[in-house]
């Protein structure tokens, strides 16, 4: 048994500190064609991927600095989260799904897996794979997602949470960059 | 004597009434306006014209294949005239070879103005360049296009020249060269058809009676020029051309329109009744698409023209009655110049490969450098006349040559 | 290299020479800095030496033209690469990014604007059919209800109607599979774009606009290198790029990862990836060009 001695609100805490960054594409966009060069890697994972560091909004990680096992217990009950993470709106089989289902509560600095097994966030792909095993093989392959770096080398992959909240996956639409203009006559 | 041939023909190029030189100042004026236009075209590059992406083939090229039947149509004459050995068209059939040369270089200079960029037009210069053979149908354009000029210009010199000199020519060189050329222009059009033929991409195109018809219509359009210049000929000079050999080329004529009318009567129910999506550029051409419907007027004028002279020409009265066979021609020429100009090059790029629609309508500098180079056609076509006639008529004749008829 | 250009005659000088007459000079504009020798041979049946000094001129040219340092590489295919396209329909979103990224990675005129990629929005209802297909879409946000994309660029056909038809050879498809273009042979006659099924090929209307502060330096002779007026131009996959080992500007742009490429004869690639788990199409196959571009179903 887990230890729910934490207060509960700051549970979702962790689930908070990934932003939607990834949807928003205009970042791609007006760092181009800079963003074409890698950019800065720092977590090589074990299986050889290489992905940019997770999103963090600034100041979230460690989740442990605010979720001292010490002082707040968890608190694995669904509810309207009042004290922090409020933003977080959960649209992701919200019906089957709370924050601990993803977030470990015992260490509140990484994730796990359905079997309990630890996974740091560099690895959060592993997670959403359980489910999502047909994107997780794409995605390995290169094929689920943007994908830059060098055809016949190495490759920079992004995380998951990098094109998709995953408070709320579904891809957000976005402004589109101006249309052709339509060809008009010479008199 | 050939220096006596170029200053004689330079005599009589210089010499008429104020009707003949009020039709060249007219030309020299529509063709200087012609390269001005078109040096601002060269200058500004093609975004003067109307063509785009969507539409990147347009009056330009339309033309370059009305001209390329006009120039084809010679062999009308050329048949009758030296392979049956049929007297009252063997005296005009050299009209039609004068008319070929014009054509052809009304074609070259339609090409010329349509290119992006002229000075690299030498790639297509066999040594210089590349002609990309076999399987370019323009490289094979340029060959036979070329060809025919050639052909028809040696044809024509060798029997000016030999008149000139009071000599028959040789039949062993000559009849050759003519026979040569009626396999020519068949060829010259039916490659130019299927340089719109071969194109999958363009299913308006992509047609097996493209060429029959591109064959069809020239065998129309080209003698409709010839007989009004017969008739001008009969009236100004004292070219005798008998009654006999127009009302013929009249009925050869609605022979042909009859036949070109049927295939595009066949095209029109093939697209229409199967109804695929292909239909569109021929629905674009007869009804328009929506607000686009820029083209409609034209083609059924062009339509009623055809029927019109068809029938006036079909009719022994109306072709023999001169009013009538002058309006027929007139008829015919804007028909096949329609349906054959813009008439095939518009529909087939509309909509475009995308499904998109740009609706095409010439520019003025399009139109201005098009009447520039109708203008030098016509000026070579009145200063080769102009020379040919008195030739033809043993009234232009070296010094020392013998005098009398000559046998040709 | 650089006594190249005096001592050899250019085009322009040429003409003016031909023409010996102000009116040519103003037109053609003979005091303008020129590249290409008049009596060039065939891309292909230049040596080393000439094609080396042929790039040095362009380099010299270039960098005069824009004020920065131009490279213009000419980079050869890689023996036993195969180069193919993937792109995820089920993906699109439509919002143009690959349009732009492309333009400017690959200098294409600014105005008037050439693009080489052409986003068609289409109705899910009618699937797809072009001839209700809509370029010019506008919309706060994309994908718009009831739609789906599909972006057109050059197919890189195997069996290329453009390249038959060209009169003077201006255009051939490369030993990896890259359609290219010599800017400097093409006649500009637009037999190609009236060849192409897919209206990739597009042509420089008027002397292309672009400005000196957004030109790519970084170019390759058969690719991005700025090009004259009067030609024809389309999509190389970025072979300035694609040549180095890159992928191509759309491929890296594209936010939701639809775009995919890579070598067909390397088992581990993406795109054989796509071809042996995806089910593919290609676009008008019923006209046997054979492209070396994929659509596919991601989903």
């Amino acid at each position: 048994m887990r230890n729910h001695s934490l207060p509960r609100w700051l549970a979702a805490f962790a689930l908070a500190a990934l932003p939607l960054a990834g949807c928003d594409a205009h970042d791609h966009e007006e760092d181009f064609p800079s963003s074409i060069g890698a950019p800065p890697v720092e977590a090589a994972s074990p299986q050889g991927i290489h992905v940019p560091p997770p999103p963090f909004s600034d100041g979230v990680f460690p989740c442990s600095d605010c979720h001292d096992p010490e002082m707040l217990l968890p608190n694995p009950r669904r509810r309207k989260l009042e004290m922090a993470h409020q933003e977080i709106e959960l649209k992701h089989d919200a019906e089957h799904r709370w924050c601990l289902d993803c977030h470990d509560a015992a260490n509140r600095d990484q994730l796990h897996l359905a079997g309990g097994e630890l996974v740091p966030f560099e690895e959060s792909y592993r997670l959403c794979g359980q489910c999502h095993g047909d994107k997780y093989r794409d995605w390995r392959a290169g094929v689920h997602g943007r994908r830059t770096g060098k055809w016949d080398g190495d490759k920079e992959y992004l995380l998951c949470v990098h094109c998709h909240n995953s408070h709320a996956p579904h891809f957000a639409p976005i402004a589109p960059m101006p249309a052709p203009k339509r060809p008009v006559r010479t008199p | 004597m050939f220096v006596r041939f170029v200053t004689g023909s330079i005599r009589i190029v210089t010499r008429g009434n104020a009707l003949y030189w009020t039709w060249i100042v007219a030309l020299l004026a529509m063709i200087t306006a012609g390269v001005f236009a078109y040096l601002h075209q060269y200058d500004a590059g093609l975004q003067s014209t109307s063509m785009r992406d969507q539409v990147s083939w347009a009056f330009y090229i339309g033309n370059f294949t009305f001209l390329v039947g006009v120039a084809a149509a010679a062999v009308l004459l050329v048949i009758p005239a030296y392979v049956y050995q049929w007297k009252p068209i063997k005296e005009v059939a050299i009209l039609g070879e004068l008319l070929a040369i014009s054509a052809i270089s009304m074609c070259g200079l339609f090409v010329f103005v349509d290119v992006g960029s002229p000075l690299n037009l030498m790639h297509l210069v066999p040594g210089i360049g590349r002609l990309n053979l076999p399987s370019s149908l323009l490289a094979w354009d340029v060959l036979v296009l070329n060809g025919y000029l050639v052909l028809n210009f040696t044809i024509v010199t060798y029997l000016l020249f030999s008149l000139y000199r009071g000599t028959s020519p040789n039949h062993r060189i000559f009849t050759p060269l003519v026979l040569l050329s009626i396999p020519a222009a068949i060829g010259i059009h039916t490659v130019t058809a299927f340089l719109y033929n071969g194109l999958a991409a363009r299913p308006f195109w992509n047609s097996a009676i493209l060429a029959p018809r591109f064959i069809a219509s020239a065998l129309c359009s080209g003698p409709a020029v010839l007989l009004v210049l017969m008739m001008l000929l009969r009236r100004f000079t004292r070219f005798e051309i008998t009654d006999t050999a127009i009302w013929k080329i009249a009925e050869l004529m609605a022979y042909a329109m009859g036949f070109n009318l049927f295939l595009l009567g066949a095209e029109v129910f093939k697209e229409f009744y199967s109804n695929t999506e292909h239909v569109v550029h021929a629905r674009y051409m007869f009804l328009g698409l929506g607000e686009h419907n820029a083209l409609p007027p034209f083609l059924w004028t062009a339509v009623a023209c055809s029927v019109i002279a068809f029938l006036l020409f079909l009719v022994p009265k109306t072709r023999k009655n001169p009013v009538t066979l002058v309006i027929g021609c007139v008829l015919i020429y804007a028909g096949v110049y329609i349906e054959k100009g813009m008439g095939l090059v518009i529909p087939g790029m509309t909509p475009d490969t995308l499904g998109e629609i740009y609706e095409y309508v010439p520019s003025t500098t399009e139109v201005v450098v098009s009447l520039g180079v109708f203008s030098v056609g016509f000026l070579l076509f009145t200063l080769m006349v102009k020379v040919a006639t008195p030739i033809m008529l043993g009234e232009f004749r070296d010094a020392s040559a013998p005098k009398g008829e000559i046998a040709h | 290299m650089t006594d190249t250009a005096d001592t050899t005659v250019s085009r322009r000088d040429l003409l003016c020479t031909i023409a010996g007459c102000a009116a040519a000079a103003s037109v053609a504009g003979c005091s303008e800095p020129t590249h290409t020798d008049f009596f060039r041979h065939h891309l292909h049946e230049l040596t080393p030496e000439q094609l080396k000094a042929m790039l040095a001129d362009l380099e010299q040219e270039f960098s005069a033209k824009y004020g920065k340092d131009v490279t213009v590489a000419m980079t050869e295919a890689r023996p036993g690469v195969s180069f193919a396209y993937a792109l995820d329909l089920s993906r699109c979103i439509g919002c143009r990014r690959c349009v732009h990224a492309c333009v400017k990675e690959n200098n294409q005129s600014r105005e008037p604007a050439v693009q080489w990629i052409r986003v068609l929005e289409m109705d899910k209802e009618k699937g797809i059919d072009l001839h209700h297909a809509n370029a010019y879409y506008e919309a706060e946000t994309v994908p718009r209800p009831g739609h789906f994309y599909m972006p057109v660029a050059c197919q890189h056909c195997r069996n290329a109607p453009c390249v038959k038809s060209c009169p003077v050879g201006a255009t051939w498809q490369e030993p990896d599979g890259i359609v290219a273009i010599d800017y400097d042979w093409c006649i500009g006659c637009r037999c190609c774009m009236a060849s192409c099924p897919y209206g990739a090929r597009h042509f420089n209307w008027a002397e292309p606009e672009l400005p000196a502060e957004e030109l790519n330096p970084k170019t390759h002779y058969l690719g991005n290198r700025p090009r004259p007026k009067g030609v024809v131009e389309k999509c190389t996959w970025c072979i300035h790029r694609t040549r180095e080992g890159l992928y191509p500007a759309c491929v890296e742009v594209c936010p939701v990862g639809a775009r995919k490429f890579g070598d067909l004869n390397d088992p581990a690639s993406e795109i054989r990836y796509v071809l042996e788990n995806k089910r593919v199409f290609v676009l008008k196959s019923e006209l046997n060009t054979r492209p070396r571009f994929y659509y596919f179903y991601g989903v």
